[in-house]
């Protein structure tokens, strides 16, 4: 574990602080790449197989998962050769269904847990809810840090939480939503980023999607950093996924081109990048067929989750 | 727009001292003319213009020249208009296109001048603006009454209560008529929102000046913003992409070029779009209004009720 591997670990209440005029104005410059043709096409492919196909609504069924599950391993049947999206995400109540729909196909199951969306539960409970995920055979956990105690400055709290989450999941790869709408600037972000890649983190996550704003440029752009820093001085490599709001191919492309411009190619795989979202599929499909019949694509041909 | 004018002020001294001369020649502020997508004004977004010219070889305006993009925009914004307003309530439609024949009515002038630019005698402009109003009046009263006359109860031999209503198709791509170019516009617009439809138009590529200001009627006059949107540009370029995007449901052309109605056909095949051709429609005349036009962009849909065979009461519906 990254925690137990350095001698010490870093003050977090200094944080490097972070210039909101020059993050925004960098974010905003890799939405100026012009991306035609065969990068495009190979760009939407990439995007669709990094998406975590996300339904964690109140009112999922069984039928829903199992539908859903469906549409990760056959995006659209009418287009051969397509990748499959990368995981499905869903609750834990959800993760056996998942994982007998999805089989041998290699799609990967992530569960929330930790009492998602809001965290506010005790301990014992959030370790019970996601060792529940984990034997119900969930590959993936995305649990939710405790942001009150974060904003009352307890940050030794939030990171021995994550660290016992992170002791719970076993095998499972660690996702860490730090709910950027919820932690109000960068550079708390920033200081929730260093906070979960030390306590042990294998992805960290912007958002819920329960929260405005979910997903920016910006608080991506300041993630990738942190993923970066980290990176430099630990050697570890730690995933990203931005969730919530993106629903447009071309959002997720400039979203490609921020991740190879900070990060690099490495992390340009569905191992270390994701994007959370639902809508984004359909759109992503509809980008590859226009591509392909170089016709414009309604929503009516495509199935709906 | 397009020339620079110079206006220089001079100095001079009189006898009285210093005294301040303005020239009385001012600049002229010209209108853009910019396109109608989602109830705003933008630019076309490939930054592209021409510049269309009346017979005595006066330039008009500078017009956008609108791209395949500018349509997808316009069709996304069609698309997402379309449930709020087929969903209103007939009569309110009908209150909508009639406030649209009022603000016409108010901007009588204007058009009147902009069709005298584009070539008109001051008689034929009169007239065809005052018939553009009247036939807003004309659909703005069927929008709630077609329904009626187009719908039937079907006599069945099971219990089964039986009805055909029309609705409306969807989007729908126009090719506004290019000679008249303001009733030839409002004549093909007003029946397709009428029958609770969206639309994307491309305006006359030779007189476009009269679709842009019909826009900002449009704007002013309670239509939710994507029920209508106007482009400008040429046909030539984009009556392809008019016609061959899955998620337009109908298109209207209204040339007798022949083979441009060849190719629509085979394009429209793909997504099976209606495709209607008002090629020999005389916009001044009676034929030119009427509630057929209406049921050109409507699907019949026919719905069968279980009703309980009550004994006695014989069949019928």
């Amino acid at each position: 574990m990254a925690a137990g591997s350095l001698t010490m670990l870093p003050d977090f209440s200094i944080s490097p602080r972070i210039d909101q005029v020059g993050v925004e104005e960098r974010a905003s410059r890799f939405t100026k790449r012009s991306i035609k043709k065969e990068a495009k096409m190979n760009g939407l492919l990439l995007v669709l197989n990094m998406i975590d196909l996300t339904t964690l609504e109140g009112k999922d069924t069984d039928g829903k998962v199992k539908q859903l599950c469906y549409k990760a391993m056959h995006p659209h049947d009418a287009v051969p050769g397509l990748p499959t999206v990368a995981a499905i995400c869903v609750y834990p109540s959800m993760v056996k269904v998942a994982k007998k729909a999805l089989g041998d196909s290699g799609i990967k199951v992530a569960s929330v847990a930790t009492a998602f969306p809001s965290g506010q539960a005790p301990r014992d409970v959030k370790i019970r809810d996601t060792k529940y995920a984990v034997n119900e055979g969930a590959d993936e956990v995305d649990m939710v840090i405790s942001r009150g105690k974060f904003h009352a400055g307890e940050y030794n709290f939030v990171f021995d939480e994550i660290a016992a989450i992170k002791e719970a999941c076993g095998e499972a790869r660690l996702k860490v939503i730090l709910e950027t709408g919820e932690l109000g600037t960068f550079d708390k972000v920033r200081r929730a980023s260093d906070i979960a890649m030390h306590a042990g983190a294998d992805f960290i996550k912007t958002s819920t999607g329960k929260i405005q704003p979910a997903a920016t440029m910006p608080v991506t752009l300041v993630m990738l950093e942190a993923i970066r820093d980290f990176y430099y001085k630990t050697g570890k490599m730690i995933g990203m996924k931005p969730a919530g709001g993106i629903s447009k191919s071309k959002l997720a492309l400039h979203y490609l081109v921020m991740v190879k411009e900070v990060l690099g190619e490495d992390w340009l795989n569905n191992e270390w990048f994701r994007f959370g979202a639902s809508s984004l599929a359909n759109d992503v499909l509809m980008q590859i067929v226009k591509e392909k019949t170089g016709v414009y694509q309604a929503a009516n041909y495509f199935s709906v989750d | 727009m397009g020339k620079t004018i110079i206006n220089k002020s001079s100095l001079s001294i009189s006898e009285n001292g210093l005294e301040k001369k303005t020239s009385s020649k001012r600049l002229e502020v010209l209108k853009t003319y910019k396109i109608y997508i989602g109830g705003q004004f933008p630019r076309t977004e490939s930054g592209r213009y021409y510049i269309p010219v009346n017979a005595a070889g006066k330039k008009l305006a500078n017009v956008c020249l609108s791209s395949r993009k500018d349509f997808r925009d316009a069709v996304v914004s069609a698309r997402g208009a379309f449930s709020g307003w087929s969903g209103r309530a007939a009569f309110n439609r009908g209150q909508i296109l009639y406030r649209m024949a009022e603000m016409l009515e108010g901007r009588k002038a204007q058009f009147i001048d902009e069709l005298i630019q584009q070539d008109a005698t001051k008689a034929k402009a009169e007239k065809e603006v005052n018939l553009a109003i009247d036939r807003l009046i004309y659909y703005a009263g069927w929008c709630d009454k077609f329904q009626q006359l187009f719908s039937s109860v079907n006599p069945v031999a099971t219990s089964h209560f039986n009805f055909s209503v029309p609705e409306p198709t969807g989007v729908v791509s126009i090719i506004a008529p290019q000679d008249d170019s303001l009733l030839g516009l409002v004549s093909v617009i007003a029946p397709v929102i009428a029958g609770g439809n969206t639309c994307v138009v491309l305006a006359s590529e030779t007189k476009p000046l009269c679709a842009v200001t019909f826009a900002e009627v449009l704007n002013s006059s309670d239509l939710p913003g994507g029920v209508v949107n106007m482009l400008t540009g040429k046909p030539s370029e984009l009556v392809s992409w008019f016609v061959d995007h899955m998620d337009v449901n109908a298109t209207i052309y209204c040339e007798k070029d022949s083979i441009t109605q060849k190719m629509m056909r085979e394009k429209s095949a793909l997504n099976l779009k209606r495709l209607t051709f008002y090629d020999k429609v005389n916009w001044y005349s009676e034929e030119g209004q009427s509630p057929y036009f209406i049921m050109d962009t409507q699907e019949i849909k026919t719905t069968w009720h279980p009703v309980e065979n009550i004994a006695g009461a014989g069949g019928g519906y």
